[in-house]
């Protein structure tokens, strides 16, 4: 079987699983504050790991793209750990806050510079503002065959096949390569990287290229921002917990009641 | 022309509530632009649900009716939806934040070069310049967003549940046919099988049991499956849900998922068993008439939403809990 070369699309964000007391919103400068380490969204990990799974079996080469007014390597530098050949940063001041669209025509660019690709894989939606667009725009913009939701994906002479999630089950899909693929949590955690092989990848040598708007290809003009006209806090979700408390036994018998009482 | 338009979802041959959902809420925009609000549906044979459609009130149903729309096939569909809004051009375009319209969304904005708001919770017409304020959940829900687009049609996906659905009115509308330019050289992805699987409606529960990764292992669920059957002599529909983490892990299929790229629940009891509370869970099942959590975290987050906590290993609380449950019965 031919190697397939396999660009994932991975966002750096902040922790979206942060706990809800590291969370704060400024309304006045319109922005989400958390207060924790940086990550990679997380259907962009499950992306990467079908991405190593398929390497695997067919052989390839992977390379990620991570597009952000500036995007830190030593977050996004997990995906060398966990088997991507090649990262590249996509950075500008004028990739903050960009839309959906333009994020895509930006990917977009990268891509077409990259030149050689049978898949591109994007998580199916971002954490951080949950938008889940981009992956389907950036299919449109370079006219390729798009499946959404995938939870397995495999190679079969030449084309792509996709078990997609519907709301019935799943549907079996196939489409010629080049295609694009969202990719959702069923595909399967990302793999478990070693302490050692984390850090021997932080300190390598190795330099991480940064492409400019300018070196995609895209102009001022074409990018434009999220057009954010207010942030505020969610309504407050909390109630009075009452704690049900003594040995699991009595506990057990407490909580018995309450189910009673709310028959 | 019409102001707002509303594409239709039709499941069995009917409207389904999602649908009514976004009529009201095109009814409301069409109100405050002044305008008149129209519903789309498409699909192989549509005519019953646009029958059924004009009571409650639309200027038009456009009808676009064609038998490669058997199914859903998103390639055809996103460019009869193309043709659709070229044809009938309206300044508003709601569609349902379902799995049709989080596929065709994207794809559509692109085409048309427009902007799509996903999962909207409220829309309003801005008085100033007339354009659609857009608000949505951001960051799993820990911020609510108002979004303002350029490009026409605005788009949205309007999240379910949120919007009262519409009452029939006076129902002078007419049914208008469409007809789309579609051929199978459109498809690039060819549809092999469709497999039905054994799926639960959570939204149909009134108790849900929920385990998450604090289970440990995938036997945690058998345990949960005994505590479901326990409450099932005292409850009607009581089903189990997880948290992503299970999922994740394997231990149980992805339609018992709750959450934000799960189902939305609102039950009567929700039970969360090993769950931690990230937002992204809470604004799955916050809704819930009442929360009983059980986890070994006194200062985990679904502590302060529930109504109940118990601070405890559920292996110790759960069999115990199934006893006495038998015993109450
Ligand atoms: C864009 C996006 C969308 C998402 N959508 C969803 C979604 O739809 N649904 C969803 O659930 N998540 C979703 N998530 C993931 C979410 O952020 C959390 O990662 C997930 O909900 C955590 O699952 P959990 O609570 O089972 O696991 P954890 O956070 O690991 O919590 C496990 C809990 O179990 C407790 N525990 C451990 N041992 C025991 C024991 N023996 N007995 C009792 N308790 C124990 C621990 O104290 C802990 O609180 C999404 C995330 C993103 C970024
Ligand atoms: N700035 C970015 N850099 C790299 N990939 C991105 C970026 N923004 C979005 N994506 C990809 O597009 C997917 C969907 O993002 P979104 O539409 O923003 O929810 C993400 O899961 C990523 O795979």
């Amino acid at each position: 079987m031919t190697e397939i070369r396999i660009i994932v699309c991975a966002k750096e964000i902040p922790d979206p699983e942060a706990p809800l007391s590291d969370v704060s919103v400024d309304a006045e400068k319109m922005e989400v504050i958390v207060d924790a380490p940086q990550v990679i969204s997380p259907f962009d990990e499950n992306a990467l790991e079908v991405a190593v799974q398929l390497k695997e079996e067919v052989g390839g080469k992977i390379s990620v793209l991570s597009l952000g007014k500036k995007v830190s390597d030593t977050v996004l530098r997990k995906t060398l750990a966990a088997g991507a050949d090649e990262l590249i940063l996509l950075e500008d001041d004028n990739f903050d806050k960009l839309d959906s669209h333009s994020t895509a025509a930006a990917l977009a660019g990268a891509i077409q510079k990259i030149g050689d690709y049978d898949l591109i894989l994007t998580g199916r939606q971002a954490g951080d503002w949950d938008s889940g667009q981009v992956g389907l725009i950036l299919g449109e913009i370079l006219e390729l065959p798009c499946i959404s939701l995938a939870r397995e994906i495999t190679i079969e002479d030449g084309s792509v096949v996709v078990k997609k999630s519907i709301p019935i089950g799943y549907e079996r899909v196939k489409a010629k390569m080049p295609a694009l693929i969202t990719v959702s949590n069923e595909v399967g955690e990302l793999r478990y990287i070693s302490r050692t092989k984390m850090l021997k990848m932080m300190r390598g040598a190795r330099s991480i290229p940064s492409w400019s708007a300018e070196d995609l290809g895209v102009t001022e003009e074409a990018l434009q921002k999220m057009g954010i006209a207010a942030l505020s806090s969610p309504p407050d979700m909390g109630r009075d917990c009452q704690l049900i408390e003594g040995t699991p036994d009595e506990q057990a018998e407490k909580l018995a009641e309450v189910f009673k009482a709310l028959r | 022309m019409s102001d707002v338009l509303i594409l239709g979802e039709v499941k069995e041959g009917s409207l389904d509530l999602k649908t009514l959902e976004l009529l009201g809420a095109g009814k409301k925009l069409a109100g405050e632009l002044g305008g008149k609000f129209s519903l789309l549906l498409m699909g192989d044979s549509v005519s019953g649900a646009a029958d059924e459609a004009l009571p409650y009130g639309p200027a038009k149903v456009y009808k676009l009716e064609h038998a490669l729309l058997q199914g859903f096939k998103a390639d055809l569909w996103v460019t009869s939806l193309e043709q659709a809004c070229q044809e009938i051009n309206p300044k508003i375009l709601l569609m349902s934040h379902s799995f049709i319209g989080m596929e065709l969304g994207p794809r559509l904005a692109c085409r048309l070069n427009s902007r799509l708001t996903t999962d909207c919770i409220d829309l309003s017409i801005d008085p100033e310049d007339g354009l659609l304020l857009r608000t949505k959940p951001v960051s799993g829900g820990n911020a609510i967003s108002v979004f303002k687009c350029q490009g026409e049609p605005q788009l949205a996906t309007v999240r379910g549940k949120v919007f009262t659905p519409v009452e029939t009115s006076d129902g002078s509308g007419e049914i208008v046919d469409i007809k789309a330019d579609i051929d199978e050289s459109i498809i690039k992805v060819a549809s092999l099988e469709v497999v039905k699987e054994d799926i639960v409606s959570l939204d149909k529960a009134n108790v849900v049991v929920s385990g998450g990764a604090g289970l440990g292992e995938e036997d945690g669920f058998e345990l949960l499956e005994e505590l479901r059957e326990a409450l099932s002599k005292s409850f009607g529909n009581v089903m189990i849900g997880c948290s992503r983490v299970a999922v994740d892990k394997g231990w149980i299929s992805s339609d018992h998922q709750v959450g934000l790229t799960g189902t939305m629940i609102s039950p009567d009891i929700y039970v969360a068993v090993g769950i931690s509370g990230a937002i992204q869970h809470l604004v799955g099942m916050v809704q819930a008439k009442k929360i009983i959590a059980i986890n070994t975290d006194p200062g985990c987050n679904m502590f302060k939403v529930a109504d109940y906590g118990v601070i405890e290993d559920y292996e110790e609380i759960i069999p115990a809990l199934i006893e006495k449950l038998e015993e109450l019965s």
